[in-house]
């Protein structure tokens, strides 16, 4: 499979910083796909996250460090689950037959409870975010704000939705070789000019008429970048659902007097 | 200067003086305006000399049911160890455009996960929560402390002397949380748990509803040291 970068390095550079790492990977795949988190297939969630990997690099995002370290981990678990139990034992005979899995799931699971409570800590936020007092702005808005990142979707339903368009597109004829070339730049005009003419239009119905790989990555590098630059909103009515594209709303700052 | 014509009530007198703080105002503070007010005023202040905290607890109670009753469309709340007034949540949408707001900035996921973890296991190093999120947090920290959710709260022993890093008092107003004690699942997560965690005991093992076949060995290693 071809990872590479798929713009032209004269275009637009889009520069999105995933403060994701691999733990939210895997926890996403383990919720997308109904798993066991104690008993995780790990073949198949090595091969999912390599695929996921995959989309980064080809949406060249600017992906950590740690998650190639995870693809690491996963493939040695594969390979040690390969194993007879009593082979598995590499180094000490305390650790016996351990679940080559176990030290994984360990960390999967403290980290999901944290996760859950910031969920938690998301809910008290928006309700305090309807609450004024005489104090100065709950936040201050930082010069820079890459907190403010994806957010009514987070990256990986994003990646979701672009495998679905890249697998409906299927192998690239190699015969069309002359493709017609797009710019990151050119869809994002179109991107904001379709969203002039009406409210909202949903991911898949964006990338219906798309013939090539080429241009599917394009047209989500330049969502990528219009979101980040809080141009656009990607919102989700329910978990894994259908991803809708708006216009992030800019409230009037012109008061009538 | 002048003497106070008439006497106002103890509520009138903590209710004005929530209604301009800025901030929350702790009981303690109230009990020494009371006792700073009596000595520089003198005169009918006096009467107010000897005021107690338990007195204005009684009267900040009095006065968040007299507001609730008045139905005022702002409330007394207590918040962050101290008391402060703010609007009903349910008014926000018509403060929201009297005050020009746009969609309020919220924090990130990510963001949020690593204030969790700071707020439930403080004080605690980059690297720690770096193990937990098993990603760098470097940015994301830089941010926080920005917006003053965060604080560096002192150095750890370890080597390299890290910094440690825990939640201020604008974290809890962030949330309406009064304490830390409010956090969602405190007892579950705090550092404590986390230490008999380290060792292997059964409830570090997993909670799981139905256990898997596949059985999850409870003499599991030691936290992993890398």
């Amino acid at each position: 499979m071809n990872d590479e970068p798929m713009y032209s390095g004269n275009d637009y550079k889009v520069t999105l910083e995933v403060f994701e790492g691999p733990l939210d990977l895997l926890l996403y795949l383990i919720r997308k796909e109904e798993l066991n988190i104690y008993d995780i297939p790990i073949e198949r969630i090595t091969r999912q996250y390599m695929e996921y990997l995959s989309m980064m690099r080809m949406l060249d995002l600017n992906v950590a460090g740690e998650f190639l370290v995870m693809a690491a981990t996963l493939m040695m678990i594969k390979s040690r689950m390969l194993l007879p139990p009593e082979e598995r034992s590499e180094t000490t005979e305390e650790e016996e037959t351990e679940d080559p899995r176990w030290d994984l799931v360990r960390r999967l699971v403290e980290y999901k409870k944290f996760k859950d409570v910031a969920r938690r800590l998301e809910e008290l936020e928006r309700e305090r975010c309807e609450v004024f007092t005489r104090a100065e702005d709950p936040l201050p808005s930082p010069a820079s704000a890459p907190t403010v990142s994806l957010h009514d979707v987070s990256l990986f339903d994003l990646l979701t939705a672009f495998q679905r368009a890249l697998e409906r597109i299927g192998p690239e004829d190699l015969g069309e070789i002359f493709a017609e070339r797009y710019t990151v730049g050119e869809k994002i005009d179109q991107l904001l000019s379709i969203l002039a003419d009406r409210d909202q239009i949903s991911l898949s119905e964006l990338v219906a008429g798309m013939r090539s790989r080429h241009e599917v990555v394009v047209t989500f590098l330049a969502l990528l970048e219009l979101i980040r630059l809080q141009q656009l909103r990607a919102v989700q009515e329910q978990p894994f659902g259908e991803i809708w594209i708006s216009r992030a709303v800019v409230e009037p700052t012109t008061v009538e007097s | 200067m002048s003497d106070v014509p008439v006497l106002p009530e103890l509520t009138e007198i903590v209710g004005a003086i929530l209604l301009v703080s800025r901030q929350p105002v702790t009981v303690d503070r109230l009990v020494q305006v009371f006792k700073q007010t009596a000595e520089r005023m003198g005169g009918a202040a006096k009467d107010y000399v000897a005021v107690t905290a338990a007195d204005i607890e009684a009267a900040i109670e009095q006065l968040a049911r007299q507001l609730d009753m008045a139905r005022a469309g702002w409330r007394v709340v207590r918040v962050a160890q101290g008391y402060r007034i703010e609007s009903l949540a349910a008014c926000g949408p018509w403060l929201r455009v009297f005050l020009e707001r746009g969609r309020p900035q919220r924090l990130s996921a990510p963001a949020l996960e690593t204030l969790a973890i700071i707020a439930y296991r403080q004080p605690v190093t980059r690297a720690e929560i770096e193990a937990v999120r098993g990603v760098a947090v470097d940015q994301i920290l830089r941010n926080l402390l920005d917006l003053q959710l965060i604080r560096v709260v002192g150095r750890s022993e370890l080597p390299g002397r890290p910094w440690l890093f825990g939640t201020t008092q604008k974290f809890l107003e962030y949330f309406g949380l009064n304490s830390l004690d409010e956090l969602p699942g405190v007892d579950e997560l705090r550092r404590g748990a986390d230490a008999t965690a380290k060792t292997p005991t059964p409830s570090a093992t997993p909670p799981a509803p139905t256990p898997a076949e596949e059985p999850v060995h409870e003499s599991g290693t030691t936290a992993a040291a890398d």
